[in-house]
């Protein structure tokens, strides 16, 4: 930041944040509390602290107990590093291509590749799971990362290639004559410079992957191919809701995004302090 | 080798003309500077030579061989860059080694040409840190040595100091003069700046709107300009135009340099009236008003005290005044 705050506006500014942040963050900290807590103590009083009279494992216990939850993280983790791999690469591919070379099209191709952003996929879900029975694909972790792959695309090219506009002509070209690729100037010249788009485009795929319920639940609903939010609504019976259950499966959903987060977080940060070009 | 050849080259970007039809002989080893205003192609017609750029119609010729279709890697030039456009995730080391690694050479050949060239242009003790780690000037001499490594036959510089505070561009100005010498190489140059085309160039190419408009030696195109547009482009300050009518010429303008127009307070041709005077210690620049011919710039060498709004004499140095016709080319 260059121009320096008054106090008071810092302060306001401070304050925003913080409450915010709180706003944000207690839906998640009381998933957390409570799944600590035994039923009883849940019903009584919600927002109380996981303490001695009131702690409880059964939670934990359950959601180890019950079946496959170590192959639903497993599931996930697949699906979302699978799918945020290929939409950054082929969101970067086509951004850099879309860029950086002049051809008949070119504006009309990225208006269409960016049309995705406005129409939600799931409004082709009918077809989706057509082409998944047709192509034999039904119940893979496949199906579910080509739906994914699709569904992060269009944001993925829009972000990146107005990053990538912003790249220095002079060092790709500096890159030509001194004789690299096309391929070596895309990933060693542009893609770290562009990192912090990466970074944000990444954050952004990856959060409404990892949640998803909707295409695990018509794609791939068998007990070998199930993610984490939909192996845990096994606990949300149509008359008995076994909450601890629920919300334990849920506070360890939350901490496979939280450590990618992290990741991207700190790409983000390390690519703003790098040192610029000129 | 390293002659330069252009073929009535010509450049649009969808449907503007950008560069109209460009012929142009530059000799093995000569210094050929490009100067014009800005938005008349000077850089583009750089990236044509350089193979960055097709050339939408038109042939390029180094060495007699015709180099279209060649990659800008196998042309065997050189680049440097007005933004240095250093690889920022490489040493300097490994900046100025990347193209002859590129090409296939041995580790030790790398190692002694990156040496060499580090020698040339003292970045010895910086060759283990990365571009941010440089200052400006340190930054431009790197892309300065990157472009030597490869001893070249053409190398090609697009503004290359105009990032560089005053006294940083003189030196490093010096420095490729040097280069140029021990060099032999050829080097096309484009730059805004009088001085680096005056003091560098062999030869001086002006451009406008994507045309040749004269090319010649840095005197011949000062004292024997082809038209008001090299006239005023080349000298600074800019070359005085006089209404030739009003002086009892044929119709047209005269054009007079600022060192070659006499002030006097006392008599002269033209009555006119001090509007500023710029004092810059070894010269002073007089800014005098006359009512027919407008503002004229008047240099003096020296010390010389005048007052706004004093009224003064200008006199023509006739031998030195050149006639332009009403079209702005000169009248032989
Ligand atoms: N990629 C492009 N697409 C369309 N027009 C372009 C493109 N590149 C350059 N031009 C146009 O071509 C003209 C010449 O540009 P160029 O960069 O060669 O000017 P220049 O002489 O180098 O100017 P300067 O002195 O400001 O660097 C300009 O009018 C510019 O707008
Ligand atoms: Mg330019």
């Amino acid at each position: 930041m260059s121009a320096r705050l008054s106090p008071g506006r810092t302060i306001a500014a401070h304050a925003i944040l913080i409450a915010w942040t709180l706003v944000a963050l207690f839906p998640v900290f009381v998933i957390v509390i409570n799944s600590f807590k035994s039923r009883k103590a849940i019903f009584a009083d919600p927002l109380a602290l996981p303490l001695p009279g009131n702690f409880d494992w059964v939670g934990y216990e359950t959601v180890l107990k019950q079946g496959d939850f170590f192959l639903y993280f497993q599931n996930s983790l697949i699906v979302t590093v699978a799918s945020l791999f290929f939409v950054l690469l082929f969101g970067a591919m086509a951004a850099f291509a879309l860029s950086e070379y002049r051809f008949r099209g070119n504006t009309l191709m990225g208006l269409y590749l960016a049309l995705g952003i406005m129409i939600p996929i799931r409004l082709g879900t009918v077809a989706i799971l057509e082409m998944m029975v047709a192509s034999g694909l039904v119940n893979t972790l496949t199906a579910l990362i080509l739906v994914y792959t699709a569904q992060g695309l269009p944001l993925a090219v829009f972000i990146l290639a107005e990053f990538m506009k912003s790249v220095s002509d002079d060092l790709k070209n500096a890159g030509r004559i001194d004789g690299l690729s096309e391929y070596r100037i895309f990933f060693s010249l542009v893609l770290p410079l562009v990192r912090p788009a990466m970074a944000t485009v990444a954050v952004f795929t990856m959060i409404p992957i990892w949640n998803d319920l909707w295409f695990p639940l018509i794609l791939a609903p068998a007990e070998e191919t199930k993610t984490v939010t939909l192996g845990a609504q096994v606990f949300i019976g149509q008359f008995v809701t076994n909450w601890n259950a629920v919300l334990a499966a849920l506070s360890l959903a939350i901490v496979p995004v939280l450590v990618l987060y992290l990741i991207f977080s700190r790409q983000l940060i390390r690519g703003i302090t790098a040192g610029a070009v000129k | 080798m390293g002659a330069l050849e252009l073929k009535n080259v010509t450049k649009a970007f969808g449907t503007t003309e950008v560069i109209k039809g460009v012929d142009l002989t530059v000799n093995d080893g000569e210094f050929c500077v490009f100067v014009g205003p800005s938005g008349c192609g000077k850089s583009t017609l750089l990236r044509i030579i350089a193979g960055l750029e097709d050339a939408t119609a038109g042939d390029i010729l180094l060495d007699g061989k015709r180099v279209n279709d060649v990659a800008p890697a196998k042309r065997e030039l050189a680049m440097v860059f007005q933004s240095y456009a250093l690889y920022p995730h490489l040493t300097v080391r490994d900046n100025m080694g990347l193209a002859l690694k590129q090409a296939g050479q041995s580790r030790a050949t790398i190692q002694a040409a990156t040496d060499k060239a580090a020698a040339m242009l003292s970045l010895e003790p910086l060759m283990d840190r990365r571009p941010a780690e440089l200052s400006g000037g340190q930054r431009q001499r790197v892309a300065i040595g990157r472009a030597i490594v490869r001893t070249p036959k053409l190398f090609l510089f697009d503004e290359p100091l105009s990032n560089l505070d005053a006294a940083l561009r003189v030196a490093t100005r010096i420095e490729i003069a040097r280069l140029h010498r021990d060099l032999k190489a050829t080097m096309i140059y484009v730059t805004h700046d009088q001085v680096e085309a005056m003091t560098l160039a062999d030869r001086i190419v002006v451009l406008r709107a994507g045309r040749v408009e004269q090319v010649g030696s840095p005197m011949e195109l000062y004292n024997n300009p082809a038209n008001t547009f090299v006239a005023g482009f080349i000298g600074s300050p800019q070359m005085n135009f006089l209404d030739a009518a009003a002086l009892g010429f044929a119709p047209g303008q005269v054009g007079i340099r600022p060192e070659h127009l006499e002030i006097s307070q006392t008599a002269g041709a033209i009555p006119a009236e001090v509007s500023h005077v710029e004092k810059l210690g070894g010269e002073t620049l007089v800014y005098a008003r006359s009512p027919e011919h407008g503002l004229l710039t008047v240099r003096l060498f020296g010390e010389h005290h005048y007052q706004v709004a004093e009224p003064v004499w200008l006199t023509l140095q006739y031998a030195r005044a050149f006639q332009f016709a009403p079209d702005g080319k000169r009248r032989s």
